[in-house]
């Protein structure tokens, strides 16, 4: 809470690269389901799958800084 | 359905109503003390020993709080048990025996007769604690979604029972859930003969994340409680996983994960290792997400109201409603997400544990 | 941090509870609904299968109804034109037997009156000598009466008449 400490930084990075991870599999995802709309439940299947995947690595790093902070 | 609803209820007032007037008692009130949003945001997220239902001042200009007190379970030097009233809301040393414990911060420690707690420098408390086996908070609120779900289906199964036509009532509302499970979780994630051994408890998990989600989210008595984004409850659903996962595990599964066919045998030995560690970092990837996820929503709704009281403005509370309210409707969407996404993973880990084909 | 380390006590009582409500829900919820689900959608399976089966039935039929309708065509037409054919044929017959019988009542007829006509002919000629005997008796008397000429006739005749 005072002022920006390496904890804060470490929050930051981790959502930056969570989000961009995640876009880019939502936009992937979301060009796969306009290319292919007839399969779009399986598309959003692994979309979801990927997405936790990188989510779980966020969340990882979160508690590992949280912990240490 | 409505009788029941009506029964539920009637169960419930009749549980709390003899609680609430002995439980009413009055505190001196703290209106010169500095509002932390910390602090009360933590307690809101934390376990505790008795319920909070309401606060109020007086005729008197005293603070009220209206408590239900919870049975504490000690496991120390015998079983100790009595209710969390005791503790006066952390005031009191109880003796048991010849022993002595208070309620610090909603947890319990062992203390002497003055109730003494030692600090390090960290502020954390040095003091032992008792085994605590209490039906705390989390654990009442764990009960009565229980309760809601056990009579919600068994409700159901009775509708099922007795004519085969099309569903209608409580059956219309919960049977595309149901077959969502059944078809777009297990069914795709699994081979069909062997995803009907596993259906019950991935429905079991599904329903039962899903409604203690929304029972999180209901601000007032008696929801409000933070089970799901409870540490101990995700890892307990956690490792409930892990094990369905590995003790169904076939063979090809347990080659793949000390032994990758297919692998240059160099490799074989590092593969392994990351094999063997993914096999705890999945679960425990589970146990964090939901923990943390649950958690963060109740964090973030708290923190916008908490802005009224920072603020000391009422001009603000307009926007930090608004703004609560977006939370909370993405909140409703989180919940539902999030036992879905806990029950796709669990479905996902097993069926590449029981998996028979190799390839 | 308090938050992330476990807590025995809901530990327990989670893991008690969760699992007693797999086991309980198991029971009484789900397999009573997956199993009515299933029997449904297996009913409805089982209900469109017959359906299907009974379309292709009927479709069966019709075809075979056309098939039957076109056989009776050809047959029908094939008794039209053997009808056709016979009465052409009775007709022919009819004709043919007609013009027979008319022959033959003409012949006979022609028969019949070449009969009377010879007959005719015949009574004719016996008229004719009657006739001629009578006139040539009064001839006969009036010439006998003069002797001379008695004479040459008798003469006349006797080297008329020849006895061989």
């Amino acid at each position: 809470m005072e002022g920006l400490s390496l904890t804060t930084i470490g929050l930051g990075l981790i959502i930056i690269g969570a989000a961009y991870g995640i876009s880019r599999i939502a936009s992937s995802a979301m060009e796969a389901m306009g290319r292919q709309p007839e399969i779009s439940s399986k598309i959003q299947t692994a979309m979801i799958i990927a997405a936790v995947l990188i989510e779980g690595a966020a969340l990882f790093a979160i508690v590992v800084v949280w912990m240490n902070g | 359905m409505k009788q029941t609803i009506k029964l539920l209820f009637a169960v419930l007032t009749l549980c709390v109503l003899p609680y609430s007037t002995y439980a009413s008692d009055t505190v001196e009130t703290h209106s010169e003390e500095e509002f932390d949003p910390m602090a009360m945001i933590m307690h809101h997220i934390a376990d505790a020993h008795e319920w909070h239902v309401i606060s109020y001042n007086n005729s008197e200009g005293q603070k009220t709080d209206i408590t239900i007190p919870l049975p504490i379970i000690l496991i120390d030097d015998g079983l100790q048990l009595f209710m969390s009233s005791a503790f006066d809301h952390g005031k009191k040393t109880v003796q048991q025996g010849k022993n002595y414990y208070s309620l610090y911060h909603g947890k319990i420690y062992k203390t002497d007769a003055e109730g003494t707690l030692n600090f390090d420098d960290k502020h954390e408390v040095l003091n032992e604690k008792p085994f605590d086996l209490s039906i705390t908070k989390n654990v009442a609120s764990m009960w009565i979604s229980v309760l809601i779900i056990i009579g919600l289906f068994t409700r159901a199964a009775q509708l099922y029972r007795k004519e085969a036509g099309a569903p209608k009532g409580i059956q219309s509302f919960l049977e595309p859930l149901i077959l969502f499970v059944r078809d777009d979780i297990a069914y795709e994630q699994m081979e069909k003969e062997k995803a009907d051994k596993f259906l019950p408890f991935l429905l079991t998990l599904f329903f039962f994340i899903w409604i203690n989600n929304l029972i999180g989210l209901i601000p007032f008595f008696p929801g409000g409680s933070n089970l799901t984004g409870n540490i101990s409850l995700t890892m307990v659903l956690a490792l409930i996983t892990f094990f369905v996962t590995n003790l169904n595990g076939s063979k090809s599964y347990w080659a793949h994960i000390f032994w990758m066919p297919g692998a240059p045998i160099a490799i074989r030995p590092l593969l392994a290792i990351i094999e063997f560690v993914g096999l705890f970092t999945k679960p425990f990837a589970l146990m964090i997400r939901l923990f943390a996820n649950i958690s963060a929503g109740h964090i973030i709704i708290l923190s916008l109201m908490s802005l009224i009281f920072v603020m000391k403005s009422l001009a603000i509370a307009p926007a930090s409603i608004l703004m609560g309210l977006m939370m909370f409707m993405l909140e409703l969407l989180v919940a539902a997400l999030q036992a879905y996404i806990f029950t796709l993973l669990s479905a996902l880990f097993i069926g590449m544990a029981v998996k028979s084909e190799e390839h | 941090m308090g938050f992330l380390t476990p807590d025995p006590g809901l530990v327990f009582w989670s893991a008690i509870t969760f699992g007693l409500l797999v086991f309980i829900l198991k029971r009484y919820a789900w397999k009573p609904i997956l199993h009515a689900v299933k029997s449904r959608e297996e009913t409805i399976e089982y209900a469109l299968a017959a359906a299907e089966k009974a379309k292709a039935e009927v479709e069966d039929i019709k075809a075979t109804k056309v098939a039957i309708m076109n056989e009776a065509k050809v047959e029908r037409e094939a008794l039209i034109k053997q009808a056709r054919e016979l009465k052409q044929t009775m007709l022919q017959d009819a004709k043919n037997k007609a013009q027979e019988e008319a022959d033959k009542i003409i012949t006979t007829a022609r028969l019949q009156i070449k009969r009377e006509k010879d007959e005719a002919i015949l009574q004719l000629k016996e008229k004719v000598a009657e006739f001629s005997v009578d006139i040539a008796g009064k001839l006969l008397e009036e010439e006998l009466k003069a002797s001379d000429k008695q004479q040459a006739i008798i003469d006349k005749y006797l080297h008329e008449v020849n006895f061989n």
